[in-house]
């Protein structure tokens, strides 16, 4: 460890690092632009200057950028001699000069990176009397807001977006002071992480334009640590709310799983917690079939005198907590509640806990992927499946990258050098998938495959990897690329619905393994539980086994079927779904959005979103989180939790009627089931106290508490009391040294962007000062998983395709599509072909295709993809016109002449017409 | 000098300096019927001015709210069809209002300001809570002359990017010329 000298202080600091790393590491504030912990330095904006001296009788010493400097042993730099101080402040003057005097109309205001920096080096008054240059601004696309003129060049948004997340769509124009960051032309941003350029960029160029629309100051904001529901990659993020709305999402780092960064369908999908249709009240069915709201206790005693005593199954919810689903199968007995999968879908989660429970090779953070350096990815597209798990991908092909940097010496952050270092060179990454993917881009090789074929091709390389060579030159080849790496990485999972696909990733994981690699295996599942929800069914206590199949068939044998959070037209086909609303059963439901099963229950009662309750959710990776209440629920609505509880409670249920709080159901499924042992630990409980107090949700800043409910009465209320959590719907406390789960947003005096986070590191890019958040739920046994292929021969009919899924970040997710800038981007239902079959059915992209599978037919928008698999056909996944195609059929195919091409959804201005 | 004459002239002194003011101006007034003056930079009731167009100067900022020190002041932001920003709703509880200043000295539009108008009594409380309608006056207050969308580089119905003060006409970026 070398030691430095800043001002006469001696720092022990790393070898490898910068100067500007050792300085923020050390606590003291350097400031800076440019540089981002997660894309290193790259000295353009010249704000982080120290000086350096030669030697000890050095006086005058030079000034060098702090994150271009490597330490070295015995080096010395001073930040606060004149010298430094006054370039930094004359850098931030110089960037001021165009800075368009707009700060109380910007939606960075307050929490700005550049009003940071300014106060920071003490700049305050405008010498230069010249005119101010200005730039138009763009439109975006539905969430991106543009405003160009406040850009200081810092040229993080091009770095960030071309080269950390991939995209091509965003570039630096122009030169000198007419530098331009934008797109070739008006337009909506096609990347899945666009979101991110709203926490990259240090001001207000691209700022977060549904926040905007009902914008909040980061003071103002009420924030609780949570889990985002989008899909089962269980990214941290910190929702925020005011006046009862939900605002915005903001990232909340997590060093193992999210980083710095979030996807959009993370970002900006919650909107629908805010949207009319959620429901107010419980209803009870009048025999006209319309609905008359009740109370709650109303609605609780009614489901009391139906439940009590009766025979009642349940239906749990992957996208509800571990504690609601846990309440619901006691509450009904483990025999009769069914997870609420689909059937299909329900024997992949069985085979993928039992496979994460006993296989050999390393289940993996996206951290740890990130080390990957060849990547095998068997049927997933994974940006549109698990979005944050791609944007891990695309840094694990740089290993190549780093591999040569490390040959040539040159460190990690020095990211211009080392990417003209590699230019093209990445490390291998195979894709092998039935349509096109968003990684082809970087992948070395495509391979397009029927989902039976992508089987047999994992296969084909297990086997050949054991040394029995394929006849495939293909399988051949791709084997010697997984021999030749260190640490090689395989991806697959339950997007396809094809169980044969996850075994063959296994088989070629755990035959890497046997060939002494630390070889990893990630298997991508669909919901924010599923994982968590196949493990609580995963009951070595008890053979029950109901499928909804099975509960559909046998309705009629329950007086009452209660539905947790789950919209059943998404889990079956609509004629068993019906059979089960048909029979003589009352259904009781509780959910968030209005929906069809809600439409069909005798009783339904409002729950509340994830950002109004608490519950644990675990991840594909088997990492159990838990999220906080943001706000109370308002109206009547509860969560499912405590809906559940209140009908254990009124039934005298055994086991559930003595419990009150949120950590005594924690505590009662983590004693049921020893795979739950540890959800305890998952994070502090209620009586959590930091220096005495409670963990504020509020900022020290919070504004207007007199003021706010004064318009219904002067006489102020009692704040909210949170007597389930450790945090408090209050300003009072410290947001500082609480544990990793328990931290609601990032601050620090003079620091109050998000590039406070530094603040809250252990060390630049390390974890946090309160550890990581998360307690992995299944440890492997590692006796192996590997199952016998199944021989399959398909059956092929002429003039027949096909059907394989094919997934939309922004579409297929049941809730996040209820935002309207999300449904915006989704589009229409689709089914997608390739070029040479839309030629042979002689359509193009837009036109009408009538999908006719076994006795029904359906007309669908076309799209044209770049790969397709032979004899294959892709249907939008999640999408409600196309709920009751089933992966696997075989379907006709013809042009519907019919077919009106709607219009685009997506505007092309957001200003009218004037605009420009 | 002797302590028992000192304490005698004093008092002496201290009668003259009364009887003295018996017959100067008072400077007390017989409120309410007579009304006393107070300077413009009196610290009173506080409203909300409009620019020299007639618009709202408010921009919902926040600046105010986040720096009272008795948080008295909520509001929420709203954005007009020209991406002008402008409060939808905007609310002082005066029953908690110290009647310091601060918002007006933190308000970067001039749009806040504290009125010589002390009389503010009312029989129910609830009357105290002033909504944006009982705040909103049609005048520019102290500052005649600012208008803040003049000076900032936002681009308004009226005014076009590079219009502003001391802007300069847009960049084209995809313009060759140095």
């Amino acid at each position: 460890m070398p030691t430095i000298y800043v001002d006469d202080q001696a720092l022990e600091v790393a070898q490898g690092e910068n100067i500007l790393e050792a300085c923020l590491n050390a606590g003291l504030d350097l400031p800076y632009f440019c540089w981002h912990p997660a894309m290193g330095s790259i000295g353009s904006c010249r704000q982080c200057a120290v000086v350096q001296y030669q030697n000890e009788e050095d006086t005058k010493g030079r000034i060098v950028m702090g994150c271009m400097t490597p330490v070295t042993e015995g080096a010395r730099f001073s930040l606060n001699t004149d010298n430094a101080s006054k370039f930094r402040e004359a850098v931030v003057e110089s960037l001021m000069l165009n800075h368009p005097h707009d700060c109380p109309v910007c939606g960075e205001g307050g929490e700005c990176h550049l009003q940071d920096m300014t106060v920071m080096v003490g700049h305050r008054d405008r010498r230069y009397t010249g005119k101010k240059n200005t730039h138009r601004n763009q439109y975006l696309g539905p969430l991106i807001h543009h405003e160009m003129n406040r850009c200081i060049t810092c040229y993080r948004c091009e770095r960030y977006y071309r080269d950390y997340a991939g995209g091509n769509d965003l570039a630096a124009q122009a030169s000198h002071d007419h530098v331009y960051f934008g797109r070739h032309e008006e337009g909506v941003l096609q990347s899945e992480f666009s979101g991110n350029l709203v926490e990259v960029c240090p001001t207000g160029v691209f700022t977060d334009k549904p926040f905007l629309k009902h914008y909040s100051r980061k003071w103002d904001l009420q924030s609780a640590p949570s889990i985002c529901s989008g899909c089962a990659v269980g990214c941290n993020i910190a929702p925020a709310e005011r006046y009862g709305k939900l605002k915005r999402v903001h990232n909340r780092y997590n060093h193992e799983v999210n980083g710095y960064f979030l996807c959009d369908r993370g970002r900006f999908g919650s909107g629908y917690i805010n949207s009319d249709s959620r429901l107010d009240y419980a209803g009870i069915k009048k025999p006209d079939g319309s609905f008359m709201a009740v109370h709650q206790q109303q609605a609780i005693d009614t489901a009391v005198e139906w439940v009590k005593n009766k025979k009642v199954a349940g239906i749990g919810s992957p996208r509800g907590s571990i504690e609601a689903n846990y309440l619901l199968r006691e509450l009904v007995g483990a025999a009769n509640f069914v997870p609420g999968f689909s059937d299909r879908e329900a024997g992949i989660l069985k085979a993928i806990v039992r496979i994460l429970k006993t296989t050999t090779a390393i289940n993996p953070s996206i951290k740890q992927m990130e080390t990957a350096d060849a990547i095998l990815i068997l049927g997933e597209d994974v940006t549109n499946t698990a979005p944050r798990v791609a944007l891990g991908l695309r840094q694990a092909v740089r290993n190549k990258a780093f591999e040569l940097a490390a040959q040539m010496g040159l460190p990690q952050w020095q990211d211009a050098a080392v990417r003209n270092l590699a230019q093209d060179q990445r490390s291998p990454m195979i894709i092998v998938s039935a349509t096109d993917t968003r990684l082809d881009d970087v992948a070395s090789q495509c391979i397009s495959l029927s989902p039976d074929d992508i089987a047999a091709f994992g296969y084909g390389v297990a086997e050949a990897l054991s040394g029995r060579k394929s006849q495939d030159e293909m399988v051949n080849q791709v084997a010697a690329v997984l021999a030749g790496a260190n640490n090689p990485l395989v991806i697959s999972g339950a997007s396809m619905l094809h169980e044969g696909i996850v075994n063959s990733a296994v088989a070629v994981a755990e035959q890497l393994h046997s060939c002494d690699k630390p070889s990893m295996l990630s298997l991508c599942v669909a919901e924010s539980n599923s994982l968590g929800l196949a493990l609580l069914v995963d009951d070595p206590n008890s053979d029950a086994n109901m499928s909804i199949a099975n509960l559909t068939k046998q309705a009629s044998d329950f007086d009452v079927v209660i539905v947790l959070e789950n919209s059943l037209e998404r889990r079956g086909l609509s004629e068993q779904i019906d059979s089960l609303y048909k029979a003589n059963t009352k259904v009781i439901s509780m959910d968030i959005l209005e929906n069809t099963t809600l439409a069909n229950s005798d009783l339904v009662l409002p729950a509340a979103s994830y950002a109004e309750s608490q519950g644990t959710v675990v991840n594909s990776e088997g990492r159990a989180q838990r999220y906080f209440p943001v706000y109370q629920p308002s109206t009547e609505r509860l969560p499912s939790w405590q809906w559940l509880l209140k009908l254990a409670v009124g039934c005298e249920h055994g086991g559930l009627a003595n419990l009150e709080y949120f950590d005594q159901v924690v505590a009662a499924c983590a004693n049921s089931q020893a795979a739950f042992g540890r959800l305890v630990d998952v994070a502090p409980m209620r009586d959590y106290r930091n220096q005495g107090l409670k963990v504020p949700r509020q900022t020290h800043r919070y504004s207007g508490r007199t003021a706010m409910h004064a318009g219904v009465s002067v006489h102020e209320p009692q704040q909210p009391q949170d007597s389930q959590s450790p945090l408090t719907f209050s300003m009072e406390g410290l947001n500082r040294e609480s544990p990793a789960a328990l931290m609601p947003y990032v601050w620090s005096p003079g620091w109050n962007s998000n590039q406070s986070l530094q603040k809250f590191q252990a060390e630049v890019d390390g974890p946090l000062k309160g550890g990581t958040a998360g307690v992995h739920l299944i440890s492997s046994d590692a006796s192996g998983a590997v199952e016998p292929a199944v021989p399959i021969t398909p059956t092929l009919k002429p003039h027949h395709w096909r059907l394989v899924p094919v997934h939309q970040v922004h579409g297929s997710d049941e809730m996040s599509v209820n935002t309207d800038e999300i449904a915006q981007l989704a589009g229409r239902a689709f089914i997608a072909v390739g070029a040479k079959l839309a030629e042979k059915l002689g359509v193009t992209e837009g036109d009408g295709l009538i999908v006719a599978p076994h006795n029904t037919e359906l007309s669908l928008q076309v799209k044209i993809l770049s790969r397709v698999a032979k004899n294959c056909v892709g249907f939008s996944a999640g999408y409600l016109e196309t709920l009751d195609l089933q992966p696997g059929d075989l379907v006709t195919l013809s042009k519907d002449e019919a077919w009106v091409q709607p219009t685009s959804t997506v505007i092309a201005t957001d200003r009218g017409p004037a605009h420009v | 000098m002797d302590g028992g004459s000192g304490i005698m002239l004093s008092e002496l002194r201290t009668m003259w300096e009364v009887l003295k003011h018996t017959f100067t101006k008072a400077e007390t007034v017989q409120y309410p019927e007579e009304m006393p003056y107070l300077s413009p930079r009196y610290r009173g009731r506080i409203v909300l001015t409009r620019d020299p167009d007639g618009e709202e100067r408010c921009v919902a900022c926040n600046l105010c709210a986040a720096v009272c020190p008795v948080d008295c002041i909520a509001l929420q932001k709203e954005t007009r069809a020209d991406g002008t920003w402008y409060p939808e709703f905007f609310r002082i509880n005066f029953s908690r209002c110290i009647m310091c200043g601060m918002c007006e000295e933190a308000c970067p539009t001039y749009a806040i300001q504290l009125t010589p108008d002390f009389e503010m009594c009312e029989y129910d409380r609830q009357n105290m809570v002033y909504e944006k309608e009982n705040l909103l006056i049609n005048g520019v207050g102290k500052y005649p002359d600012y208008n803040f969308y003049r000076v900032s580089g936002m681009q308004t119905a009226t005014k076009d990017k590079g219009e502003a003060k001391n802007e300069a006409a847009p960049i084209d970026p995809k313009s060759l010329l140095p």
